[in-house]
């Protein structure tokens, strides 16, 4: 994408109308209302369902992976280093890089985007749920030996209840750092709320729409982070909230 | 693979490209983003120690410190930077700005931490030496703080340097995300080149600060529990 030049007063181009229409959006002034209420169903609001669907689908399917992991490594001891240091690496890639290196092989595609998305939750989801299932006491695992329990009811009826508070902080973090990281994903599928905030930008910088799609990021943000701290005190209500 | 082979290619022609005019070089624009960052960690650090620090000498302010890092990790960098652009208009002002909110945060919240959750009977022994409270902070909190501050600091400046390169698609111009940013210009080969050296460059800034902060660290800690201390040395993380 090629930014326009942001320079003397802009002139925002696709509106028509008589110059008493919508001149708000062509003083280009800090928020116009109208703008949003006539855009809101064609654009902000598609963009943000979008937005919640991309994140839905790599909060799943990394959560799916690294459980799955974390299960292995908790019985094998060995493979906790080796996926560490992978997420780890995976991690500190920058997200603007990760997309394009991610490019030549799947394309500019929802898959390229998901791929990235889904590499930046491994290692939270990961370690958080291998922390959380090592922190369940040796006693508690004893006590659930000696009622009798097999591995696997010990594992599904004793130490992942327990370790639900763990892996819960672990998908808060999962799921708001992908929700930034989404908005990074409009360079390469057109999709999410970073679609509205580089159109701004390569329209003049169209102030409204910036702000409203920004503060729409981040009021999703804080939600799924509050919802998530809800589900918390729903499904470990011997925990008192917050981590 | 090809691309990757012509990526490398573009790096080794130090980011030219045959029979066009000469443009901004890898180099140049590598340091561009690292000076970019290093400001921005610079202010950053220099704003959120003390804070930090401070607060967990008292033991106060808990609420505060551990929940701007909750708050924090919410953010997403791009809609920072896009607010910023439209109250600032594009420039590196608005980028620094960007930079530094998003920065501050972990860094404070992990120094609160460190000091907070220093052995009360370790600061008490220390007083009863006769410490004041100033040199308590400094030569006993502080050191025994430096893994979990660094954690802190660590995590802000991969975050700032990630941030930097998105500021390329506000409209900043001056970092590697330029090229990316202009695909027209430079070609996939280009985009993909800048995309190993941005990748290159948070790899190496987050080598560099561990080895700081492996010199920094007392040298009892690295035998007892620095382990320990490391593992739960990210109470915030996050990426961007």
């Amino acid at each position: 994408m090629i930014l326009l030049a942001a320079g003397g007063n802009p002139v925002i181009p696709s509106f028509g109308g008589s110059t008493q229409q919508f001149a708000c959006e062509r003083a280009n002034r800090l928020f116009c209302g109208g703008w949003v209420s006539r855009n809101w169903s064609t654009v902000l609001w598609p963009a943000l369902r979008q937005h919640i669907v991309l994140t839905l689908i790599a909060v799943s399917i990394g959560f799916a992976i690294s459980t799955a992991l974390a299960l292995v490594a908790y019985r094998r001891n060995w493979l906790e280093r080796p996926v560490l240091v992978i997420t780890s690496i995976l991690y500190t890639i920058p997200s603007l890089a990760l997309f394009e290196l991610l490019e030549p092989s799947f394309g500019l595609s929802r898959t390229t985007a998901e791929i990235a998305l889904v590499s930046y939750t491994l290692l939270i989801l990961f370690r958080n749920t291998l922390t959380g299932l090592r922190e369940v006491p040796a006693e508690v695992r004893d006590a659930a030996a000696g009622m009798g329990m097999s591995p696997m009811q010990s594992l599904l009826r004793v130490e992942l209840p327990l370790a639900a508070p763990a892996i819960i902080a672990g998908l808060r973090i999962a799921a708001v750092t992908v929700i930034s990281l989404a908005t990074v994903a409009a360079l390469i599928d057109d999709a999410g709320l970073g679609v509205p905030i580089l159109t701004a930008i390569s329209n003049n910088v169209f102030k409204t729409e910036l702000i409203v799609a920004g503060a729409m990021a981040v009021g999703l943000a804080l939600a799924a982070d509050a919802l998530l701290v809800l589900a918390q005190r729903v499904l470990t209500p011997w925990v008192r909230a917050g981590s | 693979m090809n691309d990757f082979v012509d990526a490398f290619k573009f790096i080794g022609r130090n980011g030219q490209i045959p029979g066009e005019p000469p443009l901004p070089t890898i180099v140049h624009l590598t340091l561009e983003t690292l000076k970019i960052a290093g400001i921005g960690i610079a202010i950053s650090v220099a704003i959120a120690l003390p804070i930090g620090l401070w607060l967990g000498h008292i033991h106060r302010g808990s609420f505060v410190a551990i929940n701007l890092g909750n708050i924090w990790r919410a953010l997403p960098s791009l809609a920072v930077l896009a607010i910023g652009v439209a109250f600032l208009g594009i420039g590196l002002r608005n980028v620094e700005l960007a930079l530094v909110v998003l920065a501050i945060p972990p860094i404070i919240t992990n120094a609160y931490v460190a000091v907070d959750s220093v052995d009360r009977d370790i600061v008490d022994a220390a007083r009863g030496m006769g410490l004041s409270g100033w040199e308590v902070l400094r030569e006993v909190e502080l050191p025994l703080g430096v893994p979990l501050i660094f954690a802190g600091i660590r995590t802000s400046a991969l975050f700032v340097v990630s941030t930097t390169t998105i500021a390329a698609l506000t409209g900043y111009s001056g970092s590697l995300g330029d090229i990316i940013n202009n695909e027209t210009s430079y070609h996939l080969s280009g985009v993909l080149g800048a995309a190993i050296c941005i990748a290159g460059l948070a790899l190496a800034v987050e080598v560099v600060l561990g080895v700081v902060q492996r010199l920094l660290t007392p040298r009892g800690l690295k035998v007892t529990g620095a382990k320990e201390l490391e593992a739960g040395a990210t109470p915030v993380v996050t990426t961007a």
